[in-house]
Parts: C-alpha cells; structure tokens; sequence
C-alpha cells in the first residue's frame, strides 16, 4: 500500500509525558548493606586495642610534620628529577641516532628491571664501592660525607623515575600526528625546536594523567628511604614507636597524613589538566 | 634569460620496492602557476614533498633558486647537508598540507607568527602586523584568538596558507589542499590561492580540482606511476589531450 498523505492511525500522542523515576531497589538495598559492614569494621576498631589518644597526639607532632614536609620535598625534587630524566631519554629514544636510542634504551633497562628498595641501598652504600669520590686533580671527597641520606634517596628515587617517566613521556610524543612535526619542519624549524615548541606542549595533554599517578606513587615510595635513615614521616613514625611501643596508633597517623596529601594532590592535577588541553574543543574559551 | 626556479633533473624515489619516481625531471619557471594532476600513487605529492625535503630524494638532484638541495658536491662525492642548512633551505618553499596540519595548541595568530619569531628570530610587533595582515588577506580578520578547532575545515586551510606565507616563501607547494574538506568550503580557499596566483606567487599545485587547474595553471603536469606522461598548456592537456593515459585518467575523474 502506498503511503498516505495524512499521518496513519494507531501512534497516541506522547508529548507532555514524562519519563518515571526508577525506583533502583538493588541499588538501597547493596549501599545499606556496604554501610553495615563499613559499620561493623569501625566497631571492631573502636572497641580494638588502639589508643585513638595517641593518634591525635602524634598526628601533629613535630617530628611527624618534620617528617611530612621531608616526604613531600623529596616527592617533588624526586619527581623533577625523573621528569627531567624521563623527557630526555624519551627525546633520545625517539632520536635517529642508533647510539642515542641505545644509550636511552640500556638505561630504561637497568633501572625499570631492578628493585627500587635494591637501588636506594646500593645509593647509600657507595662508599663501599667508591672510598672517596670526585674529578682527578679537580676535587675529591670521601664518599660517606656526600652521599648523606637526603642524596642517595634523591638520586634513587629520581633516577628510577625518569626511566618510567621516559616511557609515559615517549608514549605522549608519539600519540601527537606525524603532521605536526611535518608542519614545524615545514616552516624550517629543526628536530629540538620542534619537539619543545609543538610536539611536548601536545604531548603534555596526554602525558599528565599517567604523570599524576606517578607522582602519587612518589609520594609512597619516598617511604622506601627510611631504610637508608632519611628522615621522611613513616621513617619518624617508626622512630616514635621504637620508643613508645605505640606501633599500630603510629602507622595510622602516618597512613593519615599520606591520605591527606594524595587527596590535595588530585584537584591540583585537574587544574594542570585543563591548563594544557588549551585549543582541545572541550575546554576552548 | 630567467633562470627556473625549480629545477628538477632525473629525481627517483623509492619507499622500499615501490619506485614513487622513477627519474623525473621538471623545470618550473618564476611566477609560474603549475598544477600536478594523476591517480593517487602517482608520485605527485611525493615529488612536492621532496622539493620541500620532508622526503630525501634516493638520486637525481633538485636544485631551488639556482641552490643544490639536500647534498653538497664535494669531489666525486655528494654529502647530506646538516639539519640546520636543510631547515635554512626549507625556508624558501611554503608548504600547505592536505590536512591542514596547524597547531591545534595555538591561535590562528600565533599559528602564523611562530615561524618568523621562532625560526627567524624577528621582532614581534613587526611579526605580528604582518600576521593581522596576512589573516586579513584570506578573509580571517575576526579569527585571529580562534584556535584551530573552533574553526571550519576551510577556515584551518586559510590559516595554515597565511602561516607558509609568513615565511616569506618564494615558492610554494600545495598538497591537495581542497581533498580533505567538504565540497561547500572549497570555494573558499581556491579562491584565497587563486589571489595568490594573480599575485605573482610561483605555485605548485597537486589537485583534483580540474576547473581550478583549467582558470588558474599556466601549465598542466599529468603524472602516472612515477613519472611525467603529458605537460602542456592546461587548455591543451585537459581539453586535447595527446596521451592515452591522460584520456583514460581525465575520463575517470570528469
């Protein structure tokens, strides 16, 4: 049958109705359920053998905010560090230069295939290798004197860093068009000029959630340095503990403030986020 | 007696087993308008993108206002010229590519001033008079703080042939400028190059735009595997063509 001029019977109006809200009886029911036993964990740990007087004591004690600030300052150095690091032996790994690329690749290598705990303490026990460090004729020193605990965490920490960096950094710089790089060749800009003014301000766009995560991780295994003697929060925490036997109320403070500065820390990078994904329609003006 | 602009003597290129061109040879002449027509596969964006050295030519030589490109003879012997001398070269040929290729983290402004304030070093006011005029030239006045993604695919275009005119080109290149965008924004910018062309501009054009070729091009290239079949004036080589291949090719695109 050929279709009619006038609209065919048996479709009702529907304009004006609404959609009914689902009453999600599944949805009550399992949230009341994960509070009871949220509920019942925190019971057990309120009637537990825990001091809670002795966490809020402790939890803004000097040496546990001694502690802290050392935490975040050598998550931060640290991270420069590997940033740095990574950046380069990205840029290198990209290279065409063979000896580059394996240099780069070698590098990676050693450093993501051994122990972070392992490269701390080799760091901190150099002196056993090297008695005294330094440039011939130049300048020397004994090797106990510079590699105190504040450096061997940094160097540790950073280098390890930079050879995961260098992966996430290497990943950004290739998710960003051949186009591009052929553009900035085009107006006759080199390889390095074109890298640092149009591929890593694209690549950063992409790089910074994995480097957000990164960073968090930083922050936990600046713990691995207390066994190297530097003074970071959990490395105090211990301390304490040593003394006073409090042991669990001491974790829990430092477990506390390790929450605190990741929770500060995920805001920060929402704003770095929308800082590079400038000309991305998402967040155009 | 002029000098070519281009001259192109028995250049190949391979990627591998394929032969994209098989020894070539091309003069084009100052002022001149050519368009390079022929199947996809035909080596005529490979043969741009050599001119601009975003490709190494494997032999033959071109040379660019009377200057060897990409090699120095030296004895019996041509050496590849350093990064730095082929980006100092690269500066006399503009290129517009296919897909626009503008910095999607920069305004179409600062997409036309980067290369003069990076790569030459220029003073900024001076750079950025030049950019308010060249946007003003293809029509963009009012997109200057625009960033590429908030402007049409014909619009991008425009920008990025102000950005290769910033440059000061002597000459220059067009990849199928109008292939990636739909058919009512090619319009737009034909006519942009089109103003250029009238402006003295030495151009090489790959197109399938047959009527631009037929207005605008002094002279019709008709490429295929590789190699140049038929040159001629444009009303010679679309309207009469003398070659087989040319016939077969102007038949499967009309």
């Amino acid at each position: 049958m050929k279709p009619a001029p006038v609209l065919a019977e048996g479709f009702p109006d529907l304009s004006g109705m609404r959609i009914a809200r689902e009453p999600h009886w599944f949805r009550w029911l399992s949230a009341a359920l994960i509070v009871l036993v949220l509920a019942a964990i925190g019971r057990a740990f309120a009637g537990g053998q825990i001091e809670w007087s002795y966490v809020s004591r402790f939890l803004t004690a000097k040496v546990i905010l001694e502690g802290i600030v050392n935490t975040m300052v050598m998550a931060v150095l640290a991270m420069a560090l590997g940033i740095f690091l990574g950046v380069v032996i990205a840029i290198m790994r990209l290279s065409p230069n063979p000896v580059l690329k394996t240099v780069a690749a070698g590098y990676t290598w050693l450093f993501r295939g051994t122990p972070l705990i392992l490269q701390l303490l080799l760091w901190f026990n150099l002196a056993l290798v090297f008695p005294t460090i330094g440039i011939p004729g130049l300048w020397s020193a004994r090797a106990v004197d510079v590699m105190t605990p504040f450096l061997a965490a940094l160097l540790g920490l950073g280098i390890n860093q930079g050879a995961y960096t260098s992966e996430v950094m290497r990943a950004g710089m290739l998710s960003v068009d051949v186009g591009q790089y052929e553009a900035a060749q085009a107006i006759g800009m080199g390889r390095l000029r074109a890298l640092r003014r149009v591929i890593l301000p694209q690549a950063m766009r992409v790089v910074i959630p994995p480097l957000g995560n990164e960073f968090i991780g930083m922050v936990k295994a600046t713990s691995l340095a207390s066994v190297i003697q530097y003074p970071e929060v959990l490395h105090n925490a211990e301390n304490i503990y040593y003394a006073n036997s409090r042991v669990i109320e001491l974790l829990i403070v430092a477990g506390l403030w390790y929450l605190l500065v990741v929770s500060i820390l995920t805001p920060l990078q929402m704003l770095l986020e929308r800082r590079f994904a400038r000309g991305t329609l998402q967040f155009a003006r | 007696m002029t000098k070519p602009l281009v001259a192109i003597r028995s250049v190949a290129k391979n990627f591998g087993e394929f032969q994209a061109l098989k020894g070539v040879s091309l003069d084009v002449w100052p002022g001149e308008v050519m368009c390079l027509i022929g199947a996809s596969g035909s080596g005529k964006t490979t043969l741009l993108r050599c001119i601009n050295q975003l490709a190494a030519i494997d032999s033959g030589g071109i040379w660019l206002d009377g200057e060897l490109l990409g090699v120095r003879e030296q004895g019996v012997r041509l050496h590849r010229l350093s990064e730095r001398e082929i980006g100092r070269q690269r500066l006399k040929t503009g290129m517009v590519f296919q897909r626009f290729n503008l910095f999607p983290h920069k305004t179409a402004l600062e997409n036309i001033t980067e290369g003069p304030l990076q790569v030459q070093g220029r003073r900024f006011d001076e750079v950025r008079a030049e950019a308010v005029e060249l946007l003003r030239r293809v029509g963009l006045s009012a997109k200057a703080d625009a960033y590429p993604a908030q402007l049409s695919g014909g619009q991008q275009q425009r920008v990025a042939i102000a950005r290769a005119l910033a440059m000061k080109p002597m000459l220059m290149l067009f990849d199928e400028p109008t292939s990636a965008l739909d058919p009512e924004l090619v319009g737009e910018v034909l006519a942009v190059m089109k103003e250029l062309a009238k402006s003295g501009m030495t151009m090489m054009v790959v197109t399938h735009e047959l009527g631009f070729a037929r207005e605008v091009a002094d002279r019709v290239v008709y490429m295929d595997q590789g190699a140049i079949v038929e040159q001629g004036r444009a009303s010679d080589v679309l309207g009469a063509p003398r070659e087989e291949r040319t016939r077969a090719f102007l038949s499967a695109v009309i």
